[in-house]
């Protein structure tokens, strides 16, 4: 059978960031997937040498438009793993509470742009009704809608208050109501089990040797959450790895309804223990030493290798993002489905592009 | 200096055999990572087991031969060392897929290739003599 080549991207409607398929298809089938990145590449990798390592926390945190929280407090949980800095347990906590609302935000964005990728407007408009709730809590604490600039090495620039606190968790509980309205249609409707259920199968062998990451790995059954390492509040908290066995598109989309959850008992559990104290120690003197840290972003495990040589510049900076070690994954999945299926397959691996070309 | 990176210092020669061996025993390739050195781009490859970090470290000199590429044994790999090679200019021998240069779209060839490049010194200005308190006569 004849084959064509039919270019998917960069600019398609169904893709929020620049991403080029090559698709090799035969009538509507696709045999092979080629993909193309690098077309926004900023290099900013290469800034430390003219950012100073306190400075640079701000271009981490820019790396991502959507998981910017996280970006920043691997950063200085690096950091300050090099220089042995003992950040005050109310700064682990307060991370640990923004990057769960950065979690929330997250997974609300992907399921609006999961629900308009399958043609479900409505769907698509509640979803980020409710990620707006959650972003008018992260403006109200942090005075940032998508960068919170609050994670600073050494600890957080902004506390939260008892009677914030107590808003926030009133908030939440219209929030986790609405959550479940729109999860239910997710994860019930026939039309949104039609397009998913059984579409780009992953199965738990081919998911952990393709060295896939977050809700991709879990949704075929491995039970790995970097938030299991125990960085900031987390090994003070009770979770379990949110995880399905299918290994099809329903299963990750599962897998993300299920985080919402989590992430929002998480809330409840780190407000509730929420020690006293400072917010931040004083930090003097250069990083000099080495150290690879990883924390559990919404897309998956984020790599940050950071090397120091007693400077103020990092002699090297180097962020390995989820989308990254998803994209072989994504090509995996691409051959043999469907042309029409695309799209949603696309989707499914949640792909930040904006992190990927750091 | 304060260092939690534990590293298993290895050559080219060996890389593919020893990649081989963690896979059988089941860990999975996080990252490759590179370091740009004064005479060489320094190579760290992290695998995870159980969310326990190994690496493995080598040295690809500037101007000396290849590095074996490891995307036989971890196909995922590919992504790695196309970055690698479009960023740091190092060259992979065998890799599953080679985008020959076309990874990253990038305005400089090799961006990462070079050290920070020292200051540029301007020439100082000539400065100009103050201004004698007491005018000058002739």
């Amino acid at each position: 059978m004849a084959r064509t080549i039919i270019p998917f991207g960069p600019q398609h409607p169904v893709l929020p960031e620049p991403v080029h398929l090559d698709l090799v298809v035969e009538d509507e089938k696709v045999v092979e997937a080629r993909p193309s990145i690098g077309f926004i590449h900023r290099g900013l990798e290469k800034l430390v040498e003219k950012k100073d390592y306190q400075e640079f926390t701000y271009i981490a945190e820019r790396i991502c438009g959507i998981c910017s929280f996280i970006h920043g407090q691997t950063y200085c949980q690096a950091v300050e793993t090099i220089m042995n800095l003992p950040v005050p347990p109310r700064a682990h906590y307060l991370r640990t509470i923004w990057g769960e609302f950065s979690r929330l935000h997250s997974h609300l964005l992907w399921l609006g742009l999961m629900a308009d990728a399958l043609g479900f407007e409505s769907l698509f408009m509640h979803s980020w009704r409710v990620r707006e709730r959650v972003l008018k809590i992260i403006e109200a604490t942090t005075g940032g809608r998508v960068i919170f600039g609050t994670c600073k090495v050494g600890g957080v620039r902004r506390d939260i208050g008892p009677e914030a606190a107590a808003d926030i968790l009133k908030e939440l509980d219209g929030i986790e109501s609405d959550m479940r309205e729109i999860t239910r249609v997710f994860l019930k409707d026939r039309s949104v089990k039609d397009r998913m259920c059984g579409v780009g199968v992953l199965t738990k062998e081919e998911a952990y040797e393709l060295g896939c990451v977050g809700p991709t790995l879990r949704a075929s059954g491995v039970s790995q959450d970097m938030r299991q390492l125990g960085y900031a509040a987390f090994h003070e908290l009770r979770f379990e790895p949110v995880t399905r066995t299918d290994g099809d598109s329903y299963a990750r989309c599962a897998v993300r309804c299920g985080e919402l959850f989590q992430s929002v008992d998480l809330i409840r559990q780190a407000f509730a223990r929420l020690p006293g104290g400072d917010i931040a120690v004083k930090v003097t003197g250069n990083p000099n030493g080495e150290h690879i840290a990883r924390t559990e972003q919404p897309r998956g495990e984020v790599v940050y290798h950071l090397k120091a040589n007693g400077t103020k510049n990092l002699q090297r900076f180097r962020v390995r993002t989820p989308t990254f070690a998803n994209l072989p994954a994504l090509l995996k999945v691409l051959q043999g489905c469907e042309l029409a299926d695309v799209p949603v397959l696309v989707l499914t691996i949640d792909p930040c592009i904006s992190c990927t070309e750091r | 200096m304060s260092t939690e990176v534990v590293c298993e210092l290895i050559s080219a020669d060996c890389l593919v055999d020893r990649v081989r061996a963690l896979k059988q025993a089941g860990w999975r390739l996080v990252q490759i990572s590179a370091t740009r050195l004064p005479e060489a781009v320094e190579l760290t490859y992290s695998f995870d087991r159980d969310r326990r970090l190994a690496n493995l470290r080598l040295l690809a000199l500037s101007g000396g031969p290849g590095i074996p590429s490891i995307s036989g044994v971890y196909w995922c790999a590919l992504m790695y060392e196309n970055e690698i090679h479009d960023l740091f200019g190092v060259v992979i021998e065998g890799m599953a897929v080679d985008f020959k240069g076309n990874f990253y779209k990038t305005a400089i060839k090799h961006p990462f290739a070079s050290v920070k490049p020292p200051a540029a010194v301007k020439p100082a200005a000539a400065k100009a003599a103050p201004p004698s308190p007491v005018p000058v006569t002739a």
